[in-house]
């Protein structure tokens, strides 16, 4: 597939000076993008031409470009991570867009996400909820032997599936409560399905379930959107795992 | 406790159980409406309504069902509004058709209407057979036990009134839809779910929402149509 041209795209993007002030959109034009180019790097562009312009470039979260870190974010065209599923803002691409189209980019919405710069939020509330309990308390040791502790081939597979979650927080920005679940059931469900992590699995669920509801997460109403919106694809059945392992919590103390 | 009926896996628990109680009673409350169908003599439903009214377990149950219902309602405005001030700058542009149902969106509407037809039903009949009385309403003798002539009321209101018989259409209709979404909803929030089960619940769901939605709206419909001359 030979890389297009797109002349034209009208990007229209949310602008604020400090997590502080009200903010606003405003729109830039942008000319001769190649749809080959990733959607940051269109943004790259975009912020050379603000800078040559002697205009504020706008401030965007990015790291590994890879789809690995999860420190991209961006709310693109009404969806986290734009228009493309399974894909990261880094991994997304100027073809999934078509010419003269108007672009509309919003940072993540949430109470518990505040806005820094531009499109940059603080997503610290997620670290927060890890340093609730998304850890093992006491020194496992090395990488055991392999089958020296006997784990089925399921549980690994689906200990591996949630362990896959990058924190990136597109399922907070695309729930219409802003929950924080398919995160949090990811970071139960990867510990809780492997003998390491059994142990304390009750105490984590509620000690990371009371925390996400302190920092203003909403909750769960299983609308799907997380599960589909995630970059890793994390199944909401990480969020029955997660929501059995609260009640249990609840029904034992 | 009381920490843990307000925390968000906590009110959700308490969605669930009332919405499986409700569900639960509106499979037996379909049931029995069907009776209005099946037989054009009016006997067999005015003998299942006449059990209804009589029997002490159904007077147990009652109270119970309207405190269901009470504590469906109460929790489910308590839920949205604290899920609706998670966010409190709104986004400017939401695309979610592709990644969540309508219904599953939309569960406070869906529910809120069913509200609005469930206050004009209980005021339509419940109110009439338990409290206030109907000439139509008049005992009459089935196998020789005298009871109310609910099947007269039921039937002489969907044949009089276009009107209440289409609000019946579509209350079955907004109920069928709260509970496409609400059905395997309630068993996700209780855990009872997993890889296999997901998508066997959903199908299940949307079996129960076709049944309650048409079983529902064909009862008005066999009236208004003319079907049991
Ligand atoms: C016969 C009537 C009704 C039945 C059988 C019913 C059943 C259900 C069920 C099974 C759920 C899913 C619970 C869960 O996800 O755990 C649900 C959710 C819900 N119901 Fe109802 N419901 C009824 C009436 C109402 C009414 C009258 C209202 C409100 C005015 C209402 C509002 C809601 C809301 C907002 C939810 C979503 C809550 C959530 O998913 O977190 N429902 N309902
Ligand atoms: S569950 Fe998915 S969407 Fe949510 S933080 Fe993890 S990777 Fe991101
Ligand atoms: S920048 Fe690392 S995932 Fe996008």
């Amino acid at each position: 597939m030979a890389d297009k041209i797109l002349k034209e795209l009208k990007i229209k993007v949310w602008r604020q000076k400090n997590a502080k002030s009200k903010g606003k959109f405003e729109t830039y034009v942008i000319n001769d993008i190649s749809t080959g180019s990733s959607f940051l790097e269109m943004m790259d562009i975009l912020n050379n031409d603000l800078i040559e312009k002697g205009i504020d470039p706008i401030a965007f979260d990015h790291d590994c470009r890879e789809g690995i870190c999860g420190t991209c974010s961006l709310h693109i065209n009404g969806r986290p991570h734009g228009p493309d599923t399974e894909v990261t803002t880094c991994q997304l691409h100027m073809r999934k867009f078509k010419d003269g189209e108007t672009i509309i980019v919003e940072p993540w919405r949430a109470r518990a996400f505040p806005v820094i710069k531009d499109l940059v939020v603080d997503r610290t509330a997620l670290d927060k909820i890890l340093q609730a309990g998304g850890f093992v308390s006491v020194n496992t040791g090395g990488v055991p032997d392999a089958n020296a502790i006997p784990v089925a081939r399921d549980d690994a597979e689906e200990a591996m599936d949630a362990a896959a979650c990058i924190g990136c927080g597109a399922c907070v920005a695309a729930c219409k409560n802003s929950s924080a679940m398919l995160f949090v059931s990811a970071k139960v469900s990867h510990l809780a399905k492997l003998p390491q992590g059994q142990v304390e699995a009750a105490a984590r669920a509620m000690n990371m379930v009371s925390k996400m509801d302190e920092l203003g997460f909403g909750g769960c109403t299983n609308t799907g959107a997380c599960e589909v919106e995630c970059p890793k694809s994390i199944s909401i059945t990480n969020i029955a795992r997660l929501n059995r392992e609260y009640l249990k919590a609840r029904i034992s103390r | 406790m009381s920490k843990f009926l307000t925390a968000s896996i906590g009110r959700k628990f308490v969605m669930s159980l009332s919405g499986i109680f409700l569900m639960v009673f509106i499979a037996v409350h379909l049931g029995l409406n069907l009776l209005l169908i099946f037989d054009d003599s009016g006997e067999l439903f005015n003998q299942g309504a006449h059990f209804m009214a009589t029997n002490p377990l159904v007077k147990i149950v009652e109270p119970i069902l309207g405190l269901g219902f009470m504590v469906h309602i109460i929790w489910s405005f308590y839920i949205e509004y604290q899920n609706w001030k998670a966010r409190p700058v709104k986004y400017a542009k939401r695309n979610m058709s592709g990644a969540s149902s309508w219904a599953s969106r939309n569960m406070l509407i869906l529910g809120s209407m069913v509200l609005v037809f469930l206050v004009i039903h209980i005021l339509d009949f419940f109110v009439k057979m338990k409290f206030t009385g109907h000439p139509l309403l008049e005992e009459i003798s089935v196998k020789g036990v005298y009871m109310e002539n609910a099947y007269a009321l039921v039937s002489a209101t969907f044949i009089n009134s276009t009107v209440l018989s289409v609000l019946y259409i579509a209350g079955g209709i907004l109920l069928g839809l709260h509970l496409s979404h609400g059905f395997w909803s309630s068993f996700q929030t209780l855990g009872l779910n997993n890889k296999f089960w997901l998508k066997r619940w959903q199908v299940i769901a949307q079996v129960y929402a076709v049944i309650v939605a048409v079983g529902f709206a064909v009862i008005p419909l066999y009236f208004m149509l003319g079907m049991y001359k």
